[in-house]
């Protein structure tokens, strides 16, 4: 029997389209069936199917006229609910932005339509990106495909869930903390988080503007090569995209074997299942050839909290926007202005979003600002001095994504210290700007395991390499969880 | 005892907001422009909509460099944006882009003139310092109308200069004068459209009072100044106030107030316990930009010459006197079209200035539309049917003797309204003057025998020297008023010997 279309990845199904042994319309109405199958996973917050068959109608055309757009024209993939989309709601799950409708595309969104690709539904998530398991989202939770009681993480918990479950052979996530390669590794797939600036933000609801990147998700690591060379751009129209003329790419030298880094004193605490795999990570390394280096990284402590320090104080102004006035949420309450903001905001954003938005008042209050903001840059800025040091002697950073497997739902909800521990290893790279991806490394019983590399500026081609060399040896590409 | 309230020295800095001259918005491309129906010039930009970026408007940063340049001041290597946070329906974001950091312009200072003694008079010239300038970007309006209120985002967005004194001012006079020389500067480099009346100039005074050679007293500032003369009452009004309340033993409270120009009453906006924290820090949208020091260069070379840099030249160089050349330097475009008929005939630069800036004008005034402002010199000089080349050549006729300066007003204003060349006119009316001296004297001799002058004529010959102008004004009118005077001096000094 052939395998079914929700199966199979987009560079398989990119040679299909174009062999024309499938048209994009087949596969969107699979894929459409697919998502209905298996809505009980909450991964869409919404799906406009019309106008997903209407762009694999123009897809099929273009190819029938001999006017393909390349390896991804005819491709759906998905979108988080944070990235704008002309004419498609961008909730960002939560209430505040209930019904509001995009009136103009991210610049992701452009370069993907270009790409021929077919921008499909609107991911679950966590309320505007603020959590590690999509609980916070006010559509209602997403569940792991491999374990529907557990959570397939978050921020792009929805992503995940979609891809994981074969509802979509691609996927955008958006990454703070670990919101792209969490997930990632708790679903069993590629996700990656680019070098800041390599992927404009022109379009993305901002959580905390210095450290969010929009990055590809995906089964395998083609798969997400294909799809961050589609988003991968410069941008006018975001002052911290790279210019054309900085984004020289770092390869791995061709006249020696790559060195990965080993933080060993950032492990303890790790999972027995998690280590085990990251472990067998390593050795598979090691047999291909690889030197293992022992790295210290004595900053890495200082990560997590200046993270939520630096993330919260620029959320705090970030969301000041959503106020009611001009759109989303407006309490139905007459009197004054202040009044009206107010309860605007009591109303419309949830426990978490409101939980950050008084911390990061809080640190860039007068009086307080240089203990908390002011430390926690010069912080971040000694974390990326450490990291930049490391990365000048090895090639990549390896950890496992996260300490341990992806946690029952509900399990971390009361304990929003836990929950900050999820992106522990992955912090690090959005406070340096550094490339960083989440690639499966083995299995925690049922449920898949991620191992985490970060690389110098613009490495990304580097990591995708060694990403590569890991799914060979483990076969662990192009997993859809079954039903 | 003196009066006490003339033992206080006054200390004023202010704070004005200039909105820059540009096509679009500071952070956006959205075009902006007074007047414009509500919310027109709005984009995701300007809305704060969600996933909307911030990019910085290249020209208004150019804008505010030469400002900078303009008042000597320092253009730093870098300048930066910060968020200053606040609520408020006006303000999309609920944050304000500014520069609190790292300004685009730093230090610097501007020329001032305070009244003369006279009009006729220049008054003293000082320098006012300047602390700094940055550029950020202007809120929205918000009207309170019957059912509700409303906001336009129109002027959301447009790039805001607000330019930093030092308190180096004494007076509301001073500031008067900084904000009139300041209005010059930035109206005749193109910086600013600067028209107080639709907002794009609007001031903020701070006051305080002390006694001479005492630390400085509590300030207090008054926001949203949008006249002239609205700044100086405000100023004396709270210059009084504090003075009164200083005299009566209770301290100065810092604070912010407003000023009811119809009442001419200022009025408490929050004090100082409702100061709010904006909670500043770097904008993480905007990276810094490195400002080019060629670029820099090529700016400050595409400035114009200062208003008071031309009065100077125009005083010492051309020999002008203090008030034609006041009214040429207050508008470029009669600065320059001034400076054009000099060059085409630069033997009498006061002949073509005082023909410029009294006649000229008079007729650019005496035209304008009914309801018009006036005068409308830099309008009206563009469809002006005379040109500079054409009013030199009427000097120089004058010169040459060969009309007199009345019959040079009166072909100035033939110019005017047919354009036609100045030689064209005097010849066609007949004007040019009669320097015939055999008819000249013959006509002198027929006044000097008329009986109707002999008291004149006696009062003269008694040793009244002025009384021969007496006997003028028969000789011009019976050459209907073509008699070159100069001649008929000449001959009638030289029959009455």
């Amino acid at each position: 029997m052939a395998e079914p279309l929700h199966t199979l990845g987009a560079a398989e199904l990119g040679r299909r389209l174009a062999s024309r042994d499938l048209t994009s319309r087949a596969l969107a109405e699979a894929l459409l069936a697919r998502a209905a199958s298996r809505r009980e996973l909450g991964a869409f917050n919404s799906l406009d199917a019309d106008d997903l068959l209407r762009q694999a109608d123009a897809a099929d055309a273009r190819r029938a006229g001999g006017r393909s757009l390349g390896p991804l024209d005819g491709i759906p993939v998905a979108i988080k609910d944070n990235i704008a989309v002309r004419g498609q709601p961008l909730t960002c799950s939560s209430r505040m932005l209930a019904g509001y409708v995009s009136p103009y595309d991210s610049a992701v969104a452009e370069r993907l339509r270009a790409a021929g690709a077919l921008l499909m539904g609107r991911l679950n998530m966590d309320e505007f990106a603020m959590g590690s398991s999509t609980e916070t989202s006010a559509t209602g939770l997403a569940r792991n495909p491999w374990d529907p009681a557990r959570t397939p993480g978050g921020s792009s918990g929805g992503s995940a869930a979609c891809l994981a479950s074969g509802q979509a052979p691609l996927a955008l996530g958006s990454d703070t903390g670990g919101s792209i390669r969490q997930p990632a590794s708790h679903c069993g797939l590629v996700g990656l988080k680019p070098t800041y600036g390599l992927v404009s933000r022109h379009g993305l609801v901002a959580f905390a503007s210095s450290l969010d990147q929009i990055g590809p998700m995906a089964r395998s690591v083609e798969d997400c090569e294909l799809l961050l060379a589609a988003l991968a751009g410069p941008d006018a129209r975001d002052m911290t995209c790279l210019a054309a003329d900085a984004r020289a790419p770092r390869v791995l030298p061709a006249d020696r074997k790559p060195r990965l880094g080993v933080p060993r004193a950032l492990l303890e605490g790790v999972a027995p299942g998690v280590r085990k795999a990251f472990d067998d990570a390593l050795g598979v390394y090691r047999a291909e050839g690889c030197e293992l280096v022992d790295v210290d990284l004595p900053s890495a402590a200082l990560a997590v909290p200046a993270y939520y320090v630096v993330a919260t104080a620029e959320a705090s102004s970030n969301l000041a926007r959503y106020d009611g006035i001009r759109y989303g949420h407006r309490a139905a309450r007459d009197g004054d202005i202040v009044a009206l903001m107010s309860q605007s905001r009591a109303e419309g954003f949830g426990a978490e979003v409101k939980r950050r938005i008084l911390l990061g008042t809080f640190v860039l209050s007068a009086g307080f600002a240089d203990a908390y903001y002011g430390k926690a840059l010069a912080a971040r800025a000694r974390i990326r001095e450490e990291y930049l040091g490391a990365l000048a002697r090895v090639d990549a950073l390896a950890t496992p994504t996260v300490p341990s497997s992806a946690f029952r739902l509900g399990e971390k909800a009361a304990d929003p210290l836990q929950m900050y521990l999820e992106d522990l290893f992955t912090i690090p790279a959005n406070l340096a700007g550094l490339p960083a991806l989440s690639v499966p490394s083995g299995l925690d019983g049922a449920l898949p395991v991620g191992l985490h590399l970060v690389g110098p500026p613009l490495g990304e081609g580097l990591l995708l390499g060694l990403a590569r060399r890991l799914e060979r040896a483990t076969g662990l590409a192009h997993r859809v969880a079954q039903p | 005892m003196s009066n006490p309230r003339e033992a206080w020295e006054v200390v004023i800095g202010l704070e004005v907001h200039v909105q820059l001259r540009t096509a679009a918005k500071v952070f956006s491309p959205a075009p902006w422009g007074f007047g414009a129906e509500p919310n027109s010039h709005i984009d995701p930009v300007s809305l704060g909509l969600p996933g909307s970026l911030p990019v910085v408007n290249l020209a208004a940063l150019e804008q505010a460099i030469r400002l900078g340049l303009a008042v000597d001041a320092e253009i730093p290597e870098v300048c930066a944006w910060d968020r200053k946070n606040y609520f408020y329906p006006d303000n999309p974001k609920n944050y304000q882009l500014t520069q609190m950091a790292r300004p685009v312009v730093v230090g610097g200072s501007v020329e001032i003139e305070l009244p003369g003694a006279s009009r006729n008079v220049m008054g003293e010239h000082r320098r006012v310092r300047l602390h700094h300038a940055h550029l950020e970007e202007d809120v929205g309006k918000l009207s309170h109308a019957a059912g509700g209120s409303l906001v336009d985002y129109n002027r959301a967005g447009v790039p805001l200069l607000e330019i930093v004194t030092e308190p180096d001012l004494r007076s509301a006079a001073e500031a008067e004068a900084f904000l009139r020389a300041l209005h010059a500067l930035v109206t005749q480099a193109g910086i600013s459209d600067a028209d107080m009346e639709k907002g794009q100039l609007r001031c903020d005074a701070n006051v305080s009072l002390r006694r001479p050679g005492a630390p400085r007293g509590t300030r207090t500032e008054t926001k949203n100044l949008n006249s002239i003369s609205g700044v100086r009452a405000a100023i004396e009004a709270e210059v009084v106030r504090q003075a009164r309340e200083l005299e009566a033993g209770r301290p100065v409270v810092q604070e912010t107030r407003g000023w009811n120009a119809e009442a001419g009453r200022g009025y408490v906006l929050r004090d100082k316990e409702d100061a709010q924290d904006y909670r500043y820090f770097p904008d993480p949208d905007i990276p810094p930009v490195a400002i080019d020091r060629a670029r820099v260069e090529r700016l400050r070379a595409g400035l114009p010459e200062r208003p008071f840099d031309r009065q100077r030249r125009y005083l010492a160089d051309l020999g002008l006197p203090y008030t034609a050349a006041s009214v040429l330097v207050a508008d470029l475009a009669l600065a320059l079209w001034f400076e054009e008929a000099v060059a085409a005939h630069p033997a009498n630069p006061v002949g073509i200035a005082n023909l410029v800036a009294n006649d000229l004008l008079r007729e650019l005034a005496a035209s304008a539309q009914p309801g018009e402002a006036a005068p409308p010199a830099p309008a009206g000089l563009a469809g002006c049917k005379v040109r500079p080349a054409a009013l030199a050549e009427l000097v120089r006729l004058t010169d040459a003797g060969a009309i007199s300066k009345q019959q040079a007003r009166e072909v100035l204003a033939e110019m005017f309204l047919t354009g036609q060349a100045p030689a064209a006119i005097v010849g066609a009316r007949g004007l040019a003057q009669n320097s015939d001296a055999g008819e000249l004297e013959r006509v002198v001799r027929e006044v000097v025998a008329d009986p109707a002058f002999a008291k004149s004529l006696a009062e003269f010959r008694a040793g009244n020297a002025k009384a021969i102008n007496a006997l003028k004004g028969p000789i011009m009118k019976r050459t209907q008023g073509k008699a070159n005077p100069a001649l008929v001096d000449e001959i009638l000094r030289r029959v009455l010997s």
